[in-house]
């Protein structure tokens, strides 16, 4: 059995499709910040079968976990304060995915105007499709590691 | 303040209301000549245009306005490498209201975002050209009389053509309308368009061939095949005369399908057609400056008693 240390003051990413954990570490760019990172990979799960789980030590409310479920919709979020688990958060499509997404149609305003942030709204949340705000073109979550900022 | 950046700004029921301002408009222009005194409208057009720049400054001056703008990126401050939310802000110290014309998708939003006055969308890539629609709609309403119930054939390049894009999320609002998209498969119309329709239950089809599907059209919106919209010649020059209507295949046609085309028109409608009382292209263009001249004062909220 696998162990790693509890985390004081964190957020607990749990659930995640196996495979996926390194998606949503680089989403909450978490490559760029000094935080204490556990990511593990395939982890044995009764209910998955196979699943990823990602510990990040640091102010929960430093970490916007709006989009996680873009990434995978089954993933649940413990966020965990003075060593506890303080809130369980199911994740949910959020209708509006801001500043984390590229849109790569090289048409798109967003790709020349200066300072534009990348907007997607979600158009179909039963398939999980985003579109680009200015110009429309589709993009879903199988989609994601080509998409970062 | 109001924009327009695509047709669904507008509920059916405003579109109804600004096509009977357009219809009063052409039967009664004088009493709309001075509506705008002192106004003006700034054209900002990126790319070239003859009909879309010229109808709205038209349009303006017939409502007794002025007009002032540029035509073509070199000649704006967007060649020194100047944003499209700095150059609507600053425009909107000198004009009541703009049109904006760009290369790029959604080019008319963001300018929206930032303006101080109306903006519309005169075009923005290959994603939307709602005053195209308008006027689209505008003379399929004066000529079958309805916006609903019938068959619709579009026909060319339905995956750049913006006008395409606009008129069918537009006619998809209203009952009973079929759509036939017939394109080579190069240029089929895109997948946003047909997740729409199917989203609303609305009939469609797709098909290669015009002369397959010409018999059951009660309209027939032609399109061009646009040099500008592809990064490769070759391709462009493979398709662009994949659809040429001639006069022979109008005698197979209903005796009142019409024939629209955004213009400018090039190889895909044979001259011949022109004298066919069915040709309604020009029609469209005239109607084009009502439909403007109708925006132009709702935006502003100008209302002639």
């Amino acid at each position: 059995m696998l162990n790693v240390g509890k985390i004081v003051e964190g957020i607990v990413l749990d659930h995640i499709e196996a495979g996926k954990a390194m998606l949503i570490y680089h989403y909450l760019h978490l490559d760029r910040e000094d935080y204490p990172v556990a990511i593990i990979k395939n982890a044995r799960s009764n209910d998955m079968g196979r699943k990823d789980i990602l510990k990040v030590e640091c102010d929960p409310d430093l970490i916007n976990l709006d989009a996680v479920a873009f990434v995978s919709p089954q993933a649940t979020v413990n966020v965990i304060k003075g060593g506890k688990i303080v809130e369980k958060k199911k994740m949910t499509l959020p209708a509006e995915i801001k500043g984390v997404l590229k849109c790569h149609n090289p048409r798109c305003i967003s790709s020349v105007e200066q300072e534009l942030p990348h907007i997607f709204y979600l158009a179909d949340a039963k398939r999980g499709i985003y579109r680009c705000r200015y110009c429309e073109e589709k993009h879903s979550y199988g989609e994601t590691a080509k998409m970062f900022l | 303040m109001r924009h327009c950046i695509t047709p669904s700004d507008f509920t059916l029921k405003e579109l109804d209301d600004l096509f009977d301002l357009a219809a009063d408009i052409e039967k009664n222009p004088e009493k709309y000549a001075h509506a705008c005194d002192g106004k003006k409208i700034a054209t900002l057009f990126y790319e070239p245009s003859t009909r879309t720049r010229l109808s709205f400054e038209a349009a303006m001056m017939n409502l007794g306005g002025k007009a002032l703008g540029f035509a073509g990126a070199s000649q704006s401050s967007a060649a020194k490498g100047e944003s499209v939310a700095d150059t609507i802000r600053v425009v909107s110290c000198f004009a009541d209201i703009a049109a904006i014309r760009h290369n790029k998708e959604g080019a008319a939003l963001v300018a929206s975002q930032f303006s101080d006055i109306p903006v519309i969308n005169a075009g923005d890539g290959g994603h939307e050209h709602p005053t195209q629609t308008l006027l689209d709609m505008m003379t399929i309403r004066q000529l079958k009389g309805r916006l609903s119930n019938f068959t619709i054939g579009i026909c060319g390049d339905l995956k750049f053509g913006r006008t395409v894009h606009s008129l069918v999320k537009t006619m998809a609002r209203y009952e009973g309308v079929h759509f036939v998209f017939i394109s080579p498969p190069e240029l089929k119309v895109p997948d946003y368009i047909i997740d729409l329709l199917d989203e609303k239950g609305y009939t469609y089809e797709e098909c290669i061939k015009l002369e397959d599907v010409i018999t059951k059209l009660d309209l027939l919106y032609m399109t061009r095949v646009q040099r500008e919209r592809f990064f490769n010649e070759e391709d462009y020059i493979r398709l662009k005369d994949f659809y040429v209507l001639t006069e022979k295949l109008m005698r197979s046609a209903k005796k009142d399908m019409y024939v629209l085309h955004p213009l400018p028109r090039v190889n895909e409608i044979s001259v011949e057609v022109d004298k066919d009382p069915r040709a309604a292209y020009f029609k469209q263009v005239q109607y084009g400056v009502y439909v403007r001249m109708a925006l132009i004062l709702t935006l502003l909220g100008i209302r002639v008693d």
